[in-house]
């Protein structure tokens, strides 16, 4: 019985307010007070039915519930015979509720799309060899499924055969097709715009890439901040204080009418709802941009963040190097490329696999002796040859001379801003080659917009040689560029900043190297391609590691904050005006009350809304 | 140990939760901790003991308090 009647609200609403309307119509016309009076009882009971028992099962498990306070203040116009009161008071209550929960699914409607995306069957391969479709929760890992043209990739997986385009927009935001063959990684939640493919289960469920968005967009939206701590821990007092305030009002001035007035206007509602609508909003409309903001506090730090440091690799450049200039000197070229890609092959650097690139096909001998010089290079014997592979100090150690046109040579490819790879063989140098990266296309107007945005500091810290790091750092017009660093000193520069020159820092970096800066920066924003402990260990992920949407997060976390502030303001504000209105004039009754109180309710929710259509501009 | 994620009706109000976790608090075997009841999600997570309580009977005392279970799982 219960149940029924908390299900039938709605329909409880929509009667009592025909009730009230008709009690109305009839006061006006044919002017029945009885009429009119049974009318607003019929309504008010059915209307207080609800209530009363969400009332009653609060006070169960010992809270002081909104419904409480309404259902007291009902009672009250009941025995003072205020039926119009009552009658209007437990339908605006009913109807409030109805829109409220309306206007926050809207809300809530970017992250449920998200939620939505999500894969429900497969079609599983048996051991008979036929493909079954079965429920998602039933694929294992290693299992092979039949994926067809439109339908959803079921699981993290590698393409078994078959070759397809896939729309990864559920993980990138892109809606760009992306090409698959055999050997391809394919995410969960996209989906196979053409072509079929088979693939093996890589990762199931919650273990999946897009699982694990899922989880942390979800965890983000109930995430609270200080401030909304503070706010859940008054409401918890807030309440019940209210109930107090009402009845030694009561006993006071002996005023039923004024007691239950006051019931009314101090339901908390607009103050405990307005921030947490924001939120969620924001973070929604993050979501389906590819930005993932990790909760309400990473938000109220990043909109006031003063100074961005940029990894430079892969971060403001592409971060796949590839050999720009080269120079050969003597002879026998063919055979010391060979030596140099017999060396690099066995390093993991960079630097290393742009050379092999480069070099491609070729005779490789077995190397001896190897040995690293920290920040020089490597030194190591092939075929009795003593080889050296470095840069220009470690020439020097090496005691190579340098001709006048391999010097010059060095200056004008370090002026372009490559980073050099010099091979000298028994002490004569043979190879000169220039390795630059590429800055990302549109990065400065990225850049440009973030200073629009109030960011006073944008640094890049690179592990590169100075001159790299100067001709990058005057290209993108950024405040300083600072090179030869590791990580170790990248962690150090933040810890500086943040602590002797009180800077609130965002770091934006790959997120695998630079994990010790990403975490002690007030805010660590990682450059995911949607995997990975990027996704786990920063506090904002940009999607498909595209820089463009970090203006877009930093506009919109600003735009968040904003909303919040506003909707702080107008819950605060109402409750005040409210109150100066009791206490000082004639105007406020208790329906005015909960139509104010209603209504300041649905204008936060439509203000957190506007958040969902929030786009840089 | 089981962790349970209970999927609810929207949540409207954020003092629904309050009593939502004052009526799974009340139950024998729940880790009080752990319980989590998610307003925007309209979720609660809890680690519960399986001796002692079922996930039944967890549904059945935030049924209780008014609010309908949508889906559950636990694990």
């Amino acid at each position: 019985m219960q149940l029924y009647i908390l299900r039938k609200k709605n329909s409880i609403a929509l009667i009592s307010g025909i009730l009230i309307a008709t009690a109305f119509i009839n006061k006006w016309t044919v002017g029945n007070i009885d009429i009119f009076t049974w009318l607003l009882v019929i309504a008010s009971v059915i209307g207080a039915a609800p209530i009363a028992i969400q009332a009653y099962q609060a006070l169960k498990v010992k809270v002081v519930s909104i419904d409480v306070l309404v259902t007291i203040a009902v009672a009250g116009a009941f025995v003072i015979q205020n039926f119009e009161e009552s009658a209007i008071v437990t339908f605006l209550f009913l109807f409030g509720a109805y829109l409220e929960q309306r206007t926050l699914n809207k809300t809530r409607s970017a992250i449920k799309e998200l939620t939505e995306m999500a894969p429900e069957s497969a079609l599983k391969q048996m051991e008979d060899g036929e493909f079954v479709e079965v429920e998602v929760e039933e694929v294992d890992v290693g299992d092979v499924l039949l994926v067809k043209t439109g339908a959803k990739i079921p699981v993290d997986g590698t393409v078994l055969s078959g070759e397809g385009s896939i729309n990864e927009a559920s993980i990138t935001g892109e809606s760009i097709p992306v090409k698959k063959e055999k050997g391809s990684f394919v995410y969960a939640g996209t989906i196979l715009d053409n072509g079929t493919i088979q693939i093996v289960a890589d990762r199931v469920g919650e273990d999946t890439t897009f699982g694990k968005i899922i989880e942390l967009v979800e965890e983000a939206q109930d995430s609270k901040s200080e401030a909304e701590r503070f706010i859940d821990r008054f409401s918890k007092y807030y309440t019940p204080a209210v109930l107090v305030l009402s009845f030694i009002i009561w006993l006071i001035s002996k005023d039923i009418e004024l007691a239950i007035t006051i019931l009314v206007l101090g339901c908390p509602g607009a103050l405990v709802i307005g921030v947490p609508v924001s939120n969620v909003a924001g973070i929604g409309n993050g979501a389906r941009h590819g930005v993932l903001l990790k909760g309400s506090e990473v938000i109220s730090d990043f909109s006031r963040v003063d100074t961005m440091i940029f990894d430079k690799t892969g971060t403001l450049t592409l971060g796949n190097p590839s050999v720009a200039e080269k120079e050969y000197y003597g002879d026998n070229i063919k055979e010391v490329l060979g030596y140099l890609a017999s060396i690099e092959r066995e390093s993991d650097h960079l630097l290393a696999k742009a050379i092999l690139e480069e070099i491609g096909e070729t005779k490789f001998s077995p190397v001896e002796d190897t040995k690293v010089v920290k920040g020089g290079g490597i030194v190591a014997t092939l075929e009795g040859h003593r080889i050296a592979v470095g840069n220009v100090a470690l020439m020097e150690r090496e005691n190579v001379k340098l001709s006048e046109k391999a010097k010059a040579s060095i200056d004008r490819f370090e002026k372009k801003g490559n980073s050099l790879v010099l091979t000298s063989v028994d002490g004569e140098l043979k190879v000169l080659m220039g390795v630059r990266d590429q800055v990302r296309p549109g990065i400065k107007e990225d850049l440009r917009r973030l200073k629009k945005l109030g960011v006073k500091n944008l640094i890049m810290l690179s592990g590169d040689n100075q001159g790299t790091v100067d001709l990058v750092g005057r290209e993108l017009g950024l405040t300083e560029a600072y090179g030869n660093m590791l990580p170790e000193d990248k962690s150090a520069y933040v810890k500086k900043l943040i602590e002797k020159e009180g800077k609130i820092v965002a770091f934006i970096g790959d997120g695998v190297n630079d994990s010790p800066s990403l975490a002690l920066a007030n805010i660590g924003i990682a450059m995911g391609s949607g995997t990975d402990v990027a996704i786990e260990t920063s506090d904002v992920v940009l999607m498909n590691s595209d820089f463009s949407k970090l203006p877009h997060a930093l506009g919109l976390t600003k735009a968040i904050a904003r909303n919040m502030k506003q909707n702080i303001v107008i819950a605060v504000g109402v409750v005040l005006i409210l109150l100066a209105g009791v206490l000082f004039s004639e105007w406020v009754n208790m329906s005015i009350g909960m139509l104010v109180h209603e209504g300041s309710i649905l204008v936060v929710i439509l203000n957190g809304m506007r958040l969902l259509r929030y786009r840089l501009r | 140990m089981k962790k349970a994620t209970i999927q609810l009706e929207t949540l409207t109000c954020p003092s629904c939760m309050l009593k939502i976790e004052g009526a799974v608090k009340a139950l024998d075997g729940i880790d009080k901790e752990s319980i989590k009841v998610s307003f925007n999600t309209s979720k609660v997570k809890l680690n519960f003991d399986e001796e002692k309580v079922s996930l039944e009977e967890i549904e059945k005392a935030i049924t209780a308090v008014g609010y309908e279970v949508k889906k559950s799982q636990a694990k």
